[in-house]
């Protein structure tokens, strides 16, 4: 195998893992647009997305080989464990954020942090430590084309990131309850003048990035298995990838995952470092961003009003 | 008829008292203005009418039914505020600056469902404010002061509303731009019969524009009169009017 192809591979690999970083980091951000806060417990989402995706796929499927019923289960299952997310995701709001919400800015943070440990040492007294293979709901055959292996697993991977994006575009940027999530990231109180009901933007957004989170587990749990601390650093690194492409900005995160990806899966062998040390390069990426360009690739410097 | 009333009301942001026993009533059909000095409390009135400022004290009527009271009563918020048929144009427009002057006007009518509504509303907007048509693809934060300021009136008038409050709608614009928004005003007032109420640190074309006038000092009413007697009127002649 030749070096360009060598390093092809290293791209394609690193934009499967993008895309994911991608689908978990427009939570982040699009909770920040409008709360101008991060959601520490958003990466323990994704966990609770990728066990209650695993648990009902296997209730569906038990042992049975893959096949066309395999992959309908599979997004069966997606959607379930979508909505699951979703709802947790505006019952954390409710409990844990919305009480602080005239509170010190430290205080919902704080709170997301407790409500991250609760989530992934209740998984952990729940469903063990052990971590569980989520088993490929078809053949895992990899195809060839040129120098480059890709596998089934990864097209999907792909395939579901571009159509969960390009829905989310379309939300945002044409529906009425979309344009009403743009204007409350702007501007909330503007937003309570033209009769929007800001709380329910509020739910609305934790609902939509919890099911994204939802997905972005349920893929990512292929690769990396399921076990309760799996949305730590999965979820830490899409919040790089958010910070990168621009924190509140939902372009931004979708380009700072894909970004990141392949940062990581090219820069790794580039620079010899070795597996064990991989996720240095997503945070020697973040301390390079946050000096060089602090508001990220499509962030905007926001000036201090008076 | 009355329009608002306004009941004794009281608002503090912490120990500082905004707002003491403030009482006043907006007729329907008329331009109603309040003037006074930076930091007198205009703003802080105009916030507490549609919720976003708390009251301590006093009840605000709208149509007679009870909109605001204190605190801990409270029990509409903004949105449902508004959704009785009040728009305010905010005190520095607060457009919606990253979205294009269509969609600033979409937001404008967001508490309407039925779409050709929507579609007849911004079509008269952008007859009325042809700056507004002209631009309609462009992102607010490409338009002039005064562009921006046509800009948020119509966003308020997209909803229809019954009662339209200003917030200083010529702060920081040209003197001829400011004559043109209120001779608006005037058109919206005359031929849309919308009560209007606003606020202005230009006193002297506020009450000109207005049917009736209130004088705000440090929180307090202290005078209220006709549009045309307070112009006329020695006290706020020496204050306000520079004369």
């Amino acid at each position: 195998m030749n070096t360009l192809s060598l390093y092809l591979q290293y791209i394609v690999n690193g934009i499967t893992l993008g895309a994911i970083y991608s689908l978990i980091a427009l939570g982040y951000t699009m909770v920040y647009g409008i709360l101008k806060f991060i959601n520490f417990a958003h990466g323990d989402i994704l966990m609770v997305g990728a066990f209650s995706g695993l648990l009902i796929y296997q209730a569906l499927v038990g042992e049975a080989d893959p096949g066309v019923w395999t992959m309908l289960a599979f997004f069966i299952s997606m959607l379930a464990s979508m909505a699951i997310c979703a709802v947790l995701g505006v019952f954390i709001e409710r409990v844990a954020y919305k009480p602080l919400r005239n509170a010190n800015r430290l205080a919902p943070l704080l709170s997301a942090i407790g409500v991250s440990f609760i989530l992934s040492n209740g998984a952990a007294w729940i469903f063990g430590t052990t971590s569980r293979r989520f088993p490929y709901p078809f053949q895992n055959d990899p195809i060839h084309m040129g120098g480059v292996t890709i596998t089934p697993h990864q097209i999907l991977v792909i395939i579901v990131s571009i159509i969960m994006m390009i829905l989310l575009a379309f939300f945002v940027n044409k529906t009425r309850m979309g344009k009403a999530m743009r204007a409350t990231s702007l501007d909330q109180n503007t937003s309570a003048l033209m009769g929007i009901n800001v709380n329910r933007v509020i739910s609305l957004t934790f609902a939509i990035g919890s099911a994204l989170a939802a997905v972005g587990g349920m893929l990512a749990s292929f690769d990396f298995r399921v076990y309760p601390s799996m949305g730590t650093m999965t979820g830490l690194k899409a919040f790089v990838a958010a910070v990168i492409g621009g924190i509140g900005n939902i372009q931004g995160a979708m380009i700072g995952g894909v970004l990141l990806g392949i940062l990581e899966a090219v820069g790794a062998p580039l620079l010899h470092i070795p597996n064990g040390m991989r996720d240095t390069v997503a945070f020697a990426v973040l301390i390079i961003i946050l000096l060089v360009r602090p508001e990220g690739i499509l962030g905007k410097n926001e000036r201090e009003k008076v | 008829m009355e329009k608002l009333r306004i009941n004794n009301i009281s608002v503090s942001y912490g120990s500082i008292r905004a707002l003491s026993d403030v009482s006043m009533s907006v007729a329907e059909g008329d331009i109603v203005a309040l003037i006074g000095a930076n930091g007198a409390g205009k703003s802080t009135l105009l916030n507490a009418i549609v919720g976003l400022v708390p009251l301590q004290n006093g009840e605000i009527d709208f149509e007679g039914e009870k909109i605001c009271l204190p605190k801990h009563h409270q029990k509409l918020s903004t949105d449902l505020i508004v959704r009785k048929g009040i728009a305010l144009v905010p005190e520095g427009r607060h457009v919606f600056a990253d979205m294009t002057v269509e969609e600033n006007l979409d937001m404008g009518a967001f508490m309407i469902r039925d779409q050709s509504v929507i579609e007849k509303r911004k079509e008269e907007m952008y007859d009325f404010f042809p700056i507004l048509g002209a631009r309609k693809k462009q992102k607010t934060r490409s338009l002039s002061g005064g562009e921006q300021q046509m800009m948020a009136i119509a966003r308020a008038l997209m909803s229809n509303p019954k009662l339209l409050l200003l917030d200083e709608p010529g702060l920081g614009l040209a003197p001829l731009i400011v004559q043109d928004i209120f001779n608006k005003i005037k058109i919206i007032n005359e031929e849309n019969k919308v009560t209007v109420f606003l606020v202005e640190q230009n006193a002297r074309l506020a009450l000109r524009t207005s049917d009736y006038g209130y004088v705000l000092e440090n929180g307090r009413i202290v005078l209220e009169d006709k549009g045309e007697n307070l112009l006329n009127n020695e006290k706020v002649q020496k204050a306000y009017l520079g004369a």
